[in-house]
C-alpha cells in the first residue's frame, strides 16, 4: 500500500510539471479583470472626487501637479474553487498501453487548473481535503491529497460536505457509476449558491466498444461482471445506454445552471482546461 | 513401381480417433476473453441474442480434424513410388560407364547408385563398383558402406569408356547380379562385357532417356565460324544454345557470344555459323552447350580460330616510289589488323609456313614447285594483277586460277570508249556473299581471262558486264585466288574501299586451318588445360608431356585416360584435343532384347512424410488464427500480420540514396566487403577504432565506416578504401574494375591488406588473390616505403608500420625521380602525387579493431610492447588518413627553411 502510494507520489511531480506546462500554454489568453477594484496591483491615478477619503489621496502624485489624485488598484476578487476528483478504481482504466488513464487525466487537469487559479490569486482546494487556500504551497497540499485519495470502490460517489460557503466547484469523473450521489451533491451545492462544472472523462475504448466474440467483462475492482457470447452484438445497445447517460448528465447540469462537458482521454488536455478555466473564472 | 506405400502403416489406425476428437472438440466452446471494462455497469442486463459462439464452429472442427489427420498420415511415413524391386541374395556389381556424356546426369546417377548401395546394405549383400573409363582391374566386393565414400567421390571422365573386353576378362567366376549405368552410346566391344555379366547373373541396365547433345569442333567456312552439334536420343524439335567463351579485355573468362541451334524433328546433326569481329574471334577459347554440364558439350578451340599468318611479297620492292602508290601499303593496311604479317623473300617466307601468301603484281616466280607443294598442303595464294602480270607471257603460269589474255583491257580512260565498270552483286556461292557493294567502286583497268567452260565456276566476283574480277582455283587442300586488278588504286578504286578489307578478311579466314594431320606432330607437347567430365577445365601443367605421335593418334581416335581432352601446346602451336571430333559417330546403343532396361529418371521414390507434416503444421497455424478470430482477439495480431506482409523491403534506389547521404554527410572511411563475415566485421571494427583515434587526436572526425559492395555501391564518395584481401573472395567484375580504376585515377586511395604478415616470405593464397585483383587495376610501379616518404611524417613521425603483424613490407607508389636530398634537408623533394595504393600484410584492421565499448577486440603482441605496437598501428592509420586527406602538405614543410631564408633577404 505504502509502496503504491510512493510510486503514485513519485508520478505526481511529473504530473505537476506537465500541469505547469499545460497551464503555461494557457497563460497568454486569460488575464486579470482589467478594471479598478480591490487588489495589490496599481491600476491608474484618477482625480480625487467628492466623497474620496483624504487618506486615499496619493500625495506624492498630487504634489507634482495642482490637482489631487487618487491611486486606484486593480480589482482582484478572490474566488474559492473546489475540485472533486473521482478516486474510484473505474478511473484507473486505460484502453491502450500508451494512453494515460482517466485518473491521470483528471489529476492533470486539476493540477493545471490549480496552477492557473493560484497564479491568479484564487483559493483552491479539494472537496473532502483541507481548507481551500491561496499561495503556491497549496499546490503541494493538493498534490498530496490527490495521491492519498484512492478508494477501492468500483465507482465513486460525489462528495457533498466540506464545501466552501461560496465559490465554484468542479467535478471530474467518468460518471459511469450511479448518478444519484452526483445529483444530490450538485443540487445541494446549487442551493448554497455554488456554481460549477461537471467534466466527464471517458476513454475512447469506452466510446468505441470494439469487442467481439465471447468476452467476460469485469469492472476494475472486480465487483461486477457480465458475460456475453458475442460482444459485438451488444455494441449498439451499449452505445445507446452510454448516450443516454451523457444526456442525463447534461440535462441535470442544465437544470441547475451548471456546465457540463465531455472529454476523451486521447485528446489534448488543453481544450477541457481552457473550457474549465473560462467556466470557473467567468462572471 | 508406382503407387503409395507406408513405412509404418499401423499408425493409420490412429485415424479412427478422429470422430472422438470431433465429439470432444464440439462439446468444448472456445475459451472466453476476460476483459476489464469500467463501463460494465452499462452492460448489466443486456442479454445475448443467440448462443452461436457457444460451440466450436464446424469449419474449425474440420480444420482441426484435417490437421490431426495430416499429422497421423505423415507419421505413418507415406512413400510415393516405392522401390519394390525384388532382390536376390547374390552380390551386386555396379558398372558405371562414366564417360564424357555422363556429366549431365551424374548427380542423378550417383543418387540411384547410392539408393542401390543402401538397399544392398540393408539386404546384407556385398557390392563392387567398376568405372569403365578407368584402367581395367578386378572388381572388389565389399560391404556397401565401404563403397559409399568412393562412389560419392567418383567423377565422370572426359573420354569414352573403352577396353570392355579387358574388364570382361577380370570379372570373377562367382555368380553375381549386376547393374549397369550406361551412357546409351554405342561403344565397340560393349557386347563382350554384357554377355560376361549376363553369364554371371541377372543384369539390369539403367540409361538416361534424355537427349544428349555433343558439340563438334568449330571450323571455318567462308570467313565465318561454323558450329556443328550432334544429338542422340532425341527425335522431336529441340532448341539449344551454344556460347563462345574467352577472356575479356581484363583477362577474365566470360561469355563472348551466344547463338541458338535448333534441331528439326528427326535431325541428328545441325550446323550454324557465327560471324564475329576478328578481335573477338581471336579471343575465343571454347564453345559450350548451355545447360549440359558434360565434357561432350564443350569444344576447345586452338590455333585454327586464331589469326592467320600472311606473307606479302611484292615485286616492286626495289623500285622507288611513293608509299601511297605501293600495292604493299594497301595490303598491309587491310590485312594488318586481322592477321600476323610477314614480309620478305619467298624462300624465307615459305619456311615459316604462312597461311596466306599474297603476291602483288609478281609475274615471275622461281620457287614454283615449293609454292605448289605449299598450296597442296592447304596454303592460300592470293595474287593481284598489275602492269607486270599483264605484260608477261601468262600461258604457262601454273600459279594462276584461270588462263589470262595478254594485255588486259582499259575502260573509262581518256582514250577509251565506255565508262568504268562497276561490280556485279556477289553470287550466293561466293565467299563474298552478303558483303555490301558501294556504288562508287569502279574498275577502269583489268586483266582478262581467256574464255573457258570452267570460268564461271572459278569466278568469285565479277563486273557488271560479266567479266571476272576475282577468280579461284583449288589445288589439293589449298587454293589460288587472283584479283584481276591491282592492289593499289591504279586500276580501280576497290583497294580504297571498305569492301576490299572485308573481301581480304573473308579470303584470309577461308585459308586452311593449321594442319591437323598427324604426321607432322613431333616433339613433346604439354597439356595447358584439361577438360573434366563435367565440361569444366582443370590446370594441366602438372601433367607429364606427351609425345607428338601419341597426340596425333588421340586426335584421330579420341582422347583416352593417358591423353585426356584438353589444350596441348608446344612452343609454336596449340592443338585442342576434343572429346568429339569432326568425324565422331554418335549412335545409340542397341541392347539385346533380353536385357532388363530401366530409365534413370523414372518416378523416383518420393517421401511424403515431410510434406504432410508441414501441411499439418500449417493447418494448425491457421487454426490458431481462426481461434483468435473467433474469440475476438485477432485485431492486434491481424494488424501485426498485415504489417509484416506489407513491410516491403526497401527499394534499391532508395537504399542507394541513403548510402550516398551517409557517405557524403562527412568524412567516411570505407572497406570492401569480402563476403567473409569475420573479416568484414573486423574491418568495420578496425575502421571504427581508427575513426575514434582520429577524432580524439586530429581534426579529422570520421563518421561511422561503411562496407562497400563493389558491384553495387558508388565509390566516388570515399577518399579511402580499406581492402582486406581474402583468398576466397570472388574477383570483381569488369564494371567493378572500371569503377576501381576510376576511383584510383580521381585521387582515391586503396589500402590493400593481405593480413598474412608476409608469413614465410613465400606465396600465400592472399597474395595470389591480391595479384589477381591488382592485375585488373591501373597501379603504378611500387617500392617499399622509403624512409623519407611522407607517410612516415604526415602526422606522427614513424619508422615502420606495424599492425597485428610487424614483419611485413609495406609498398607504395615508387617516387618519380630518385633525387638526392638537398644539402641540409632531411628529405628529398618529393612533392607530387599521393600514392594511390598502399599494399602490405600487417593486418592493420585487426590491430585497430574495437568493440562497442571501445575496447580492443584482439590481442596485439605481448604486454607493454603489445600496447606500444597497437599504438604504432594507430599512428600508421592516422598517418595514412592524413596523407589521403592532406596529400603531400607535410612534404612542403621541407621548404620552410629555404622560404624563411629568402624572406630574410
Amino acid at each position: 500500500m505504502q509502496s503504491d502510494a510512493e510510486s503514485l507520489g513519485s508520478a505526481l511531480p511529473a504530473l505537476l510539471a506537465e500541469a505547469e506546462h499545460l497551464a503555461a500554454s494557457l497563460m497568454l489568453g486569460a488575464h486579470g479583470r482589467r478594471r479598478a477594484g480591490h487588489g495589490d496591483e496599481f491600476w491608474q491615478y484618477r482625480p480625487a472626487m467628492i466623497g474620496d477619503a483624504a487618506s486615499r489621496i496619493d500625495w506624492r502624485r498630487s504634489a507634482r501637479s495642482d490637482g489631487h489624485f487618487v491611486r486606484e488598484r486593480e480589482w482582484q476578487a478572490v474566488q474559492t474553487v473546489s475540485f472533486w476528483v473521482d478516486p474510484s478504481q473505474s478511473m484507473t482504466y486505460s484502453g491502450a498501453q500508451n494512453r494515460s488513464t482517466k485518473r491521470d487525466r483528471a489529476r492533470l487537469l486539476t493540477l493545471a487548473l490549480s496552477v492557473l487559479l493560484l497564479r491568479g490569486g484564487e483559493r483552491v482546494g479539494l472537496i473532502g481535503g483541507g481548507m481551500p487556500r491561496h499561495g503556491r504551497a497549496q499546490l503541494h497540499t493538493i498534490m498530496a491529497e490527490l495521491a492519498a485519495a484512492q478508494s477501492g470502490d468500483d465507482y465513486g460517489a460525489a462528495q457533498i460536505d466540506d464545501f466552501a460557503a461560496t465559490g465554484r466547484a468542479l467535478y471530474l469523473s467518468d460518471f459511469l457509476g450511479p448518478i444519484a450521489p452526483l445529483q444530490r451533491a450538485i443540487e445541494m451545492a446549487a442551493a448554497r449558491g455554488i456554481r460549477g462544472c461537471v467534466l466527464q472523462i471517458l476513454d475512447p475504448e469506452e466510446e468505441a466498444f470494439g469487442f467481439g466474440g465471447r468476452v467476460i467483462f469485469e469492472s476494475m475492482a472486480g465487483g461486477l461482471r457480465h458475460e456475453t457470447q458475442s460482444a459485438a452484438d451488444l455494441r449498439d445497445r451499449y452505445l445507446d445506454r452510454l448516450a443516454k447517460r451523457k444526456d442525463e448528465l447534461a440535462q441535470m447540469c442544465r437544470q441547475l445552471g451548471w456546465l457540463y462537458t465531455l472529454h476523451h482521454s486521447d485528446q489534448s488536455a488543453t481544450t477541457p482546461l481552457l473550457w474549465a478555466y473560462r467556466a470557473l473564472e467567468g462572471g | 513401381m508406382s503407387g503409395l506405400a507406408f513405412v509404418s502403416p499401423a499408425l493409420l489406425w490412429g485415424l479412427l480417433a478422429l470422430p472422438v476428437l470431433w465429439l470432444i472438440l464440439r462439446a468444448i466452446p472456445p475459451a472466453p476473453l476476460r476483459q476489464r471494462f469500467p463501463a460494465v455497469v452499462l452492460l448489466l442486463g443486456l442479454a445475448d441474442r443467440d448462443h452461436k459462439a457457444d460451440r466450436t464452429p464446424w469449419w474449425l472442427l474440420v480444420l482441426r480434424a484435417l490437421a490431426i489427420a495430416a499429422l497421423i498420415i505423415g507419421f505413418a511415413g507415406p512413400v510415393m513410388n516405392p522401390d519394390i524391386t525384388e532382390r536376390s541374395q547374390a552380390p551386386l556389381l555396379i558398372v558405371i560407364d562414366g564417360g564424357w556424356s555422363d556429366g549431365r546426369d551424374w548427380p542423378n546417377l550417383q543418387n540411384i547408385a547410392m539408393d542401390e548401395l543402401a538397399a544392398t546394405g540393408r539386404a546384407g549383400q556385398t557390392v563392387a563398383i567398376i568405372h569403365l573409363t578407368d584402367a581395367p582391374s578386378a572388381p572388389v566386393f565389399q560391404s556397401a558402406q565401404g563403397w559409399a565414400g568412393p562412389l560419392a567421390a567418383m567423377e565422370p571422365a572426359a573420354w569414352a569408356p573403352s577396353n570392355f573386353s579387358g574388364w570382361a576378362d577380370l570379372l570373377p567366376d562367382t555368380a553375381f547380379d549386376s547393374l549397369w549405368f550406361s551412357d546409351g552410346i554405342d561403344h565397340p566391344d560393349r557386347a563382350i562385357l554384357l554377355s560376361a555379366l549376363q553369364n554371371a547373373g541377372r543384369t539390369e541396365v539403367i540409361q538416361s532417356p534424355r537427349p544428349l547433345y555433343a558439340l563438334r569442333p568449330a571450323g571455318f567456312a567462308d570467313g565465318q565460324i561454323v558450329i556443328n552439334a550432334a544429338r542422340l536420343n532425341g527425335d522431336g524439335g529441340a532448341q539449344i544454345a551454344v556460347i563462345a567463351r574467352g577472356p575479356d579485355p581484363s583477362g577474365i573468362d566470360r561469355e563472348l557470344a551466344r547463338l541458338p541451334l535448333s534441331f528439326d524433328p528427326n535431325q541428328t546433326e545441325v550446323s550454324t555459323t557465327l560471324s564475329l569481329p576478328p578481335e573477338l574471334r581471336n579471343r575465343i577459347t571454347s564453345f559450350e552447350i548451355v545447360g549440359q554440364s558434360a565434357a561432350g558439350g564443350v569444344s576447345l578451340t586452338d590455333d585454327s580460330l586464331k589469326r592467320r599468318k600472311v606473307a606479302i611479297i611484292s615485286a616492286a620492292s626495289a623500285a622507288e616510289g611513293l608509299q601511297l602508290l605501293s600495292p604493299e601499303h594497301y595490303l598491309i593496311q587491310a590485312l594488318g589488323p586481322i592477321s600476323d604479317l610477314m614480309q620478305g623473300d619467298l624462300v624465307d617466307v615459305l619456311t615459316a609456313k604462312p597461311d596466306v601468301i599474297v603476291l602483288a603484281d609478281v609475274a615471275r616466280l622461281s620457287e614454283t614447285e615449293a609454292l605448289l607443294d605449299w598450296i597442296n598442303d592447304g596454303g592460300l595464294l592470293l595474287r593481284f594483277a598489275g602492269p607486270r602480270l599483264a605484260a608477261s607471257d601468262l600461258a604457262e603460269d601454273a600459279l594462276l586460277p584461270v588462263r589470262l589474255r595478254a594485255g588486259g583491257r582499259i575502260s573509262g580512260g581518256t582514250m577509251t570508249w565506255g565508262a568504268p565498270k562497276v561490280l556485279a552483286p556477289f553470287d550466293s556461292d561466293s565467299p563474298f556473299e552478303g558483303l555490301p557493294i558501294a556504288d562508287d567502286i569502279s574498275v577502269s583497268e583489268q586483266v582478262l581471262a581467256e574464255p573457258d567452260p570452267e570460268l564461271s565456276a572459278a569466278t568469285l566476283a565479277a563486273l557488271d558486264d560479266g567479266t571476272p574480277l576475282v577468280t579461284r582455283r583449288a589445288i589439293g587442300a589449298g587454293q589460288i585466288v587472283l584479283f584481276h586488278v591491282t592492289a593499289n588504286a591504279e586500276w580501280s578504286n576497290l583497294p580504297l574501299s571498305g569492301l576490299f578489307v572485308q573481301m581480304l578478311e573473308r579470303l584470309t579466314l577461308s585459308s586452311r586451318s593449321p594442319a591437323q594431320g598427324g604426321a607432322e606432330l613431333t616433339g613433346v607437347w604439354t597439356a595447358e588445360k584439361v577438360l573434366t567430365g563435367f565440361g569444366t577445365f582443370s590446370d594441366g601443367t602438372a601433367r607429364a608431356g606427351v609425345a607428338g605421335a601419341d597426340l596425333a593418334q588421340s586426335l584421330s581416335n579420341g582422347p583416352n585416360r593417358d591423353l585426356p581432352a584438353g589444350l596441348y601446346g608446344n612452343d609454336e602451336r596449340r592443338i585442342a584435343l576434343n572429346v568429339i571430333g569432326a568425324e565422331t559417330v554418335l549412335s545409340p546403343q542397341v541392347w539385346p532384347a533380353d536385357t532388363i532396361l530401366r530409365a534413370n529418371d523414372g518416378p523416383e521414390a518420393y517421401d511424403l512424410k515431410g510434406a504432410l507434416l508441414v501441411a499439418g503444421l500449417i493447418i494448425l497455424a491457421l487454426d490458431v488464427l481462426a481461434s483468435l478470430w473467433i474469440s475476438g482477439r485477432l485485431r492486434g495480431a491481424a494488424l501485426t500480420a498485415v504489417m509484416l506482409i506489407w513491410l516491403a523491403p526497401i527499394d534499391q534506389a532508395q537504399a542507394d540514396d541513403l548510402m550516398a547521404l551517409r557517405a557524403t554527410s562527412g568524412v567516411v572511411l570505407a572497406h570492401i566487403l569480402t563476403g567473409d563475415t569475420q573479416v568484414d566485421n573486423l574491418a568495420q571494427a578496425g575502421l571504427v577504432g581508427l575513426g575514434d583515434r582520429l577524432s580524439a587526436r586530429t581534426s579529422i572526425e570520421p563518421d561511422a565506416p561503411i562496407g562497400i559492395n563493389l558491384d553495387r555501391d558508388e565509390l566516388a564518395f570515399f577518399p579511402f578504401l580499406y581492402w582486406p584481401v581474402t583468398a576466397e573472395a570472388p574477383l570483381p567484375s569488369a564494371e567493378a574494375f572500371a569503377k576501381l580504376n576510376r576511383f584510383l585515377r580521381t585521387g582515391g586511395m586503396i589500402l590493400f591488406d593481405t593480413r598474412d604478415g608476409d608469413f614465410g616470405a613465400g606465396m600465400t593464397p592472399e597474395k595470389q588473390a591480391l595479384q589477381l585483383i591488382t592485375s585488373g587495376l591501373d597501379i603504378p610501379p611500387l617500392e617499399p616505403v622509403p624512409q623519407d616518404h611522407v607517410l612516415t611524417r604526415s602526422f606522427y613521425l614513424i619508422n615502420d608500420f606495424p599492425g597485428r603483424a610487424t614483419q611485413g613490407t609495406t609498398w607504395v607508389e615508387a617516387s618519380i625521380a630518385p633525387l638526392d636530398a638537398a644539402e641540409g634537408m632531411p628529405f628529398r623533394n618529393l612533392n607530387d602525387g599521393v600514392t594511390p595504393v598502399i599494399i602490405g600484410g600487417n593486418d592493420w584492421a585487426a590491430a585497430w579493431a574495437v568493440d562497442d565499448r571501445g575496447i580492443a577486440m584482439l590481442p596485439v603482441g605481448r604486454g607493454r610492447a603489445g600496447d606500444e605496437q597497437r599504438e604504432y598501428a594507430y599512428r600508421f592509420g592516422i598517418n595514412v588518413i592524413m596523407h589521403v586527406l592532406t596529400g603531400n602538405y607535410k612534404s612542403d614543410q621541407v621548404h620552410v627553411p629555404a622560404l624563411l631564408d629568402r624572406l630574410g633577404q
